[in-house]
């Protein structure tokens, strides 16, 4: 059983690593679309086209596009990103700068925001049709339903502009206590976590329903076994694999698509790096933010079939 | 614990459908046991049998309640003890064993851990104590390696395993009353006897009292002391078994009793066979998997199949689950690709798969599934599901086509006013005729029926029979009639198939075969099928363990 073990998750990699390969060939040829030429960009519309030609011809711009892919993705294994066209800065040392905190705000995120999700969840769940049930379906909805943008603005509105309690901006540099911490980083995860909770709380609580019906959980009834029991100890480790699916889904946004609250609370992430680098046509740095978020994509996707095939003992012992 | 007196008196349960008012489902129900003693709840699906048997534990489903009544065990009144001395009483003092043990089964948990999870949470054995008295248990419900099966999740034991192993979780509590639903209904008639019979003596070893769920009256013959039987939440009948058996008052025992032992022609069915070949198949190899060098699969579903259907005849083949029969009728409907052999329809060969069959071959065989419910899409009316195959295969005026749904509900000999209902909102014998009319339509020389009637009350089922024999006498239809009943082969069909592990063992004329039976398997599965009299079960000779001695390598 361990060797199939083994062998189960060197195949999901593999399959991984494959699914990364074809998202890089779609990314490079996506960027190779973009309207708008980099040295163009870079030089200003003054420029002679002696002048373009030759940062052309300096950037590798006028090989062919298989080459250059050639080119890019065997840099990307050795660790070589690429150099960025607009300031001349490694990409890599672009990307150093800003992943990690992007990775800590979406972990701190994480940490919040799925167990309450699950107690959520599994609490409506074992209420269906309670007056708790019906309180917390209402919240989520709402949740799910307001804008991000705006739980942001009203979360600086009331906590910063009001109250003072909170800086309106997220100036990571400032940190310097555990209090400075959590001042820093309160709005920017409340934020993050209302519209995260009530997505994976709504589905933990429609995979779990799914389980209290079915016939064993009844049987588990009448040995008598107790609520809590019942639903821990017999549904939910039938439904762990719809939730770790839902909840995958739910936090690899918090990579990639956080760029609205990265830009209402100045946060230096790598949402608003990837957006600067479009804008500035900066290919290489924008090549390497898709292939990090599509990484982290499959990465998450990974571990949550991962996770369903270990909960199932049909698909375990194969 | 020795069983205990169980009385039931007055008993009323209501439900509350989703956005209507409150009915009664059961009402008046009255009983007494003597501690021992086996009492049956027999009556259609729908009859109020499981909702009773659940308030033996204080339980109703979702949507229903116990509105008055007493039920008293022992010293104990089971509906006004609170919801904590309730949980204690459940799966201590009374337990119970689901129709569907594979459902019933936490699928993600090993079968040891859930057989004494009661005795534990109850307190009743210490883990030590109650693994070793579950695997006595599994040992004497004549379960295979009673020492390791424990160790095994629900998904690696067979149905009537699965269905002991439920006994010994109901058991192992040394309960004073044991609710049985259905125990032996999923199960094959071969299985069947088994489980009965190691039911019958264990819970006779223990005195434990029983109310066992069933709707076949020749099943409760064989361990019931007193039969109550229901129509439709009320009490029709009720008395010791031999003498519901022998002299039934009420009009509904009698349809009971009369289901239970259809007539045995004498002669073979309406000959309306003409000698004219319309399905002829040959040396036909089925499996699944990957195929080895020869270009057989790795798993062998049938094999060496060889059959012919004449226009209008009917072919009954049975079998037990496993045996290979539905996959027949797949790949005859093009729905798996043989890896072998050849299927001629109309002296024309039949394309394996369904790319390369033509329109009027789709038309030609139609085939009708066990479960109505899942064939007909419950977003559609009646009309809507009988007008598509005539769109589909002919080109037919609006208004011949409205003419010819209302001949085809006619055909099927239910009323027009139904044309505009949804599935859900039709009886399960209803659904079963419009599954049929759906098929009809296409005007079929063939029909693949696959256990149409299994799912079906044994009344119903027997309407259904009738309509199929009749349709054939009408509209010349042949069928290749799949099913696990051998009465119902019996009533309907001119030739038997006998299958066994995916191998024709016995073939020939249904009143042949099933009268003088040549191979043991096919005299074991006659041999099984329970007789409405008491006392059928020790005579039976039949068990799992005798192994049909000439049995395909």
């Amino acid at each position: 059983m361990r060797d199939s073990l083994f062998g189960l998750v060197l195949g999901r990699l593999a399959s991984s690593l494959i699914t990364l390969l074809l998202v890089s060939l779609v990314i490079f040829a996506i960027t190779s679309l973009l309207p708008g030429d980099t040295a163009q960009q870079v030089l200003g519309q003054f420029a002679t086209p002696e002048q373009v030609e030759a940062l052309r011809a300096q950037l590798g711009l006028d090989q062919p596009p298989l080459l250059r892919y050639w080119q890019w993705l065997s840099g990307f294994a050795t660790g070589d990103l690429g150099r960025s066209a607009s300031n001349g800065v490694d990409v890599i040392q672009l990307v150093n700068d800003r992943l990690p905190n992007s990775l800590l705000l979406a972990g701190i995120t994480t940490v919040i925001s799925v167990p309450l999700a699950l107690i959520m969840g599994i609490a409506a769940a074992m209420r269906r049709g309670g007056a708790l049930d019906r309180a917390l379906n209402l919240i989520t909805l709402s949740m799910v339903a307001v804008p991000e943008f705006l739980v942001a603005t009203l979360a600086v509105l009331i906590f910063a502009v009001q109250l003072g309690w909170l800086p309106a901006l997220s100036y990571v540099s400032t940190v310097d206590s555990l209090g400075a911490f959590m001042k820093v980083y309160a709005m920017p995860v409340l934020t993050l976590c209302s519209v995260l909770i009530a997505q994976m709380a709504r589905m933990t609580r429609a995979a779990l329903i799914d389980q209290l019906d079915s016939a064993y959980v009844e049987m588990a009834r009448l040995k008598g076994v107790p609520p809590m029991r019942r639903v821990l100890r017999h549904a939910l480790p039938n439904a762990v694999g719809p939730i770790a699916n839902a909840v995958a889904l739910s936090l690899s946004y918090l990579l990639g698509g956080v760029i609205i609250v990265e830009t209402i609370f100045n946060y230096p992430g790598i949402a608003s790096l990837m957006v600067d680098a479009v804008s500035n046509r900066d290919l290489a740095l924008v090549q390497a933010c898709a292939m990090i978020f599509c990484g982290a994509y499959l990465l998450l996707v990974m571990l949550a079939d991962l996770c369903a095939i270990l909960s199932n003992p049909r698909l375990r012992n194969r | 614990m020795q069983g205990e007196s169980l009385t039931v008196r007055d008993l009323d349960i209501r439900a509350t459908p989703p956005g209507e008012d409150e009915r009664t489902i059961v009402s008046q129900i009255n009983f007494a046991l003597k501690p021992g003693e086996v009492m049956a709840l027999i009556g259609e699906s729908g009859s109020g049998k499981t909702t009773i048997a659940l308030a033996m534990m204080g339980y109703a489903r979702r949507g229903c309640r116990i509105a008055g009544g007493s039920v008293q065990l022992g010293e104990t009144d089971i509906l006004s003890l609170s919801a904590v001395d309730t949980r204690a009483l459940r799966g201590h003092r009374v337990t119970y064993i689901a129709q569907s043990a594979a459902a019933a089964f936490n699928p993600s948990r090993r079968l040891m851990d859930q057989v004494i999870e009661g005795a534990l949470i109850h307190g009743f054995l210490d883990r030590q104590q109650a693994q070793q008295k579950a695997i006595q248990l599994f040992g004497e419900l004549a379960l295979p390696d009673p020492e390791h099966i424990g160790n095994r999740y629900p998904h690696q034991v067979s149905g009537g395993q699965l269905q002991r192993l439920m006994a010994a979780m109901a058991l192992i509590t040394d309960p004073a009353l044991v609710i049985l639903d259905e125990p032996t209904t999923a199960l094959d008639v071969t299985t069947q006897v088994d489980v009965l019979r190691a039911f019958k003596r264990v819970m006779r070893e223990r005195g434990t009292t029983a109310l066992y769920v069933s709707h076949d009256l020749a099943v409760v013959a064989q361990i019931a002391d007193h039969v109550l039987v229901l129509q439709a939440g009320e009490e029709q009948e009720q008395g010791p078994i031999a003498q519901i058996l022998e002299q039934p008052n009420h009009a509904y025992t009698r349809s009971l009793l009369a289901a239970a032992r259809p007539e045995i022609r004498s002669s073979s069915p309406v000959s309306s066979s003409t000698g004219d070949e319309l399905l002829r198949i040959d040396d036909l190899q089925v499996g699944y998997g990957h195929c080895n060098r020869r270009g057989e699969p790795e798993n062998i579903v049938l094999d060496h199949i060889q059959l012919r259907i004449d226009r209008g005849q009917a072919l009954g083949v049975i079998g037990e689950s496993g045996s290979g029969k539905s996959t027949l009728a797949r790949a005859v409907a093009g729905l798996v690709a043989p890896s072998r052999g050849e299927v001629q329809f109309n002296s024309r060969e039949l394309s394996p798969t369904l790319r390369g069959r033509t329109a009027d071959q789709f038309r030609r065989i139609q085939i009708v599934f066990q479960s109505a419910d899942n064939a007909l899409n419950p977003a559609h009316s009646v009309r809507r599901l009988l007008n598509r195959p005539l769109e589909t295969y002919f080109q037919m005026s609006r208004e011949a086509r409205k003419r010819r749904v209302e001949e085809l509900m006619d055909l099927v000999k239910l009323p027009r006013t139904l044309l505009d209902r949804k599935p859900s909102e039709l009886s399960g014998g209803q659904k079963q005729r419009v599954n049929l009319a759906r098929a009809l339509a296409a005007e079929p020389d063939l029909i693949l029926c696959d256990e149409v009637t299994s799912a079906l009350d044994t009344v119903v089922g027997a309407a259904i029979l009738e309509l199929l024999a009749e349709l054939r006498r009408e509209l010349g239809v042949a069928y290749l009639f799949i099913s696990h009943d051998i009465s119902t082969v019996r009533s309907l069909c001119d030739d038997v198939m006998v299958l066994y592990q995916g191998e024709c063992v016995e073939f020939g004329p249904c009143s042949t075969v099933l009268n003088q039976p040549q191979h043991d398997y096919t005299r074991k599965l006659i041999g099984s099928v329970p007789e409405l009299k008491p006392g059928w079960l020790e005579a039976c000779q039949w068990s799992t363990h005798t192994q049909p001695s000439t049995a395909p390598a």
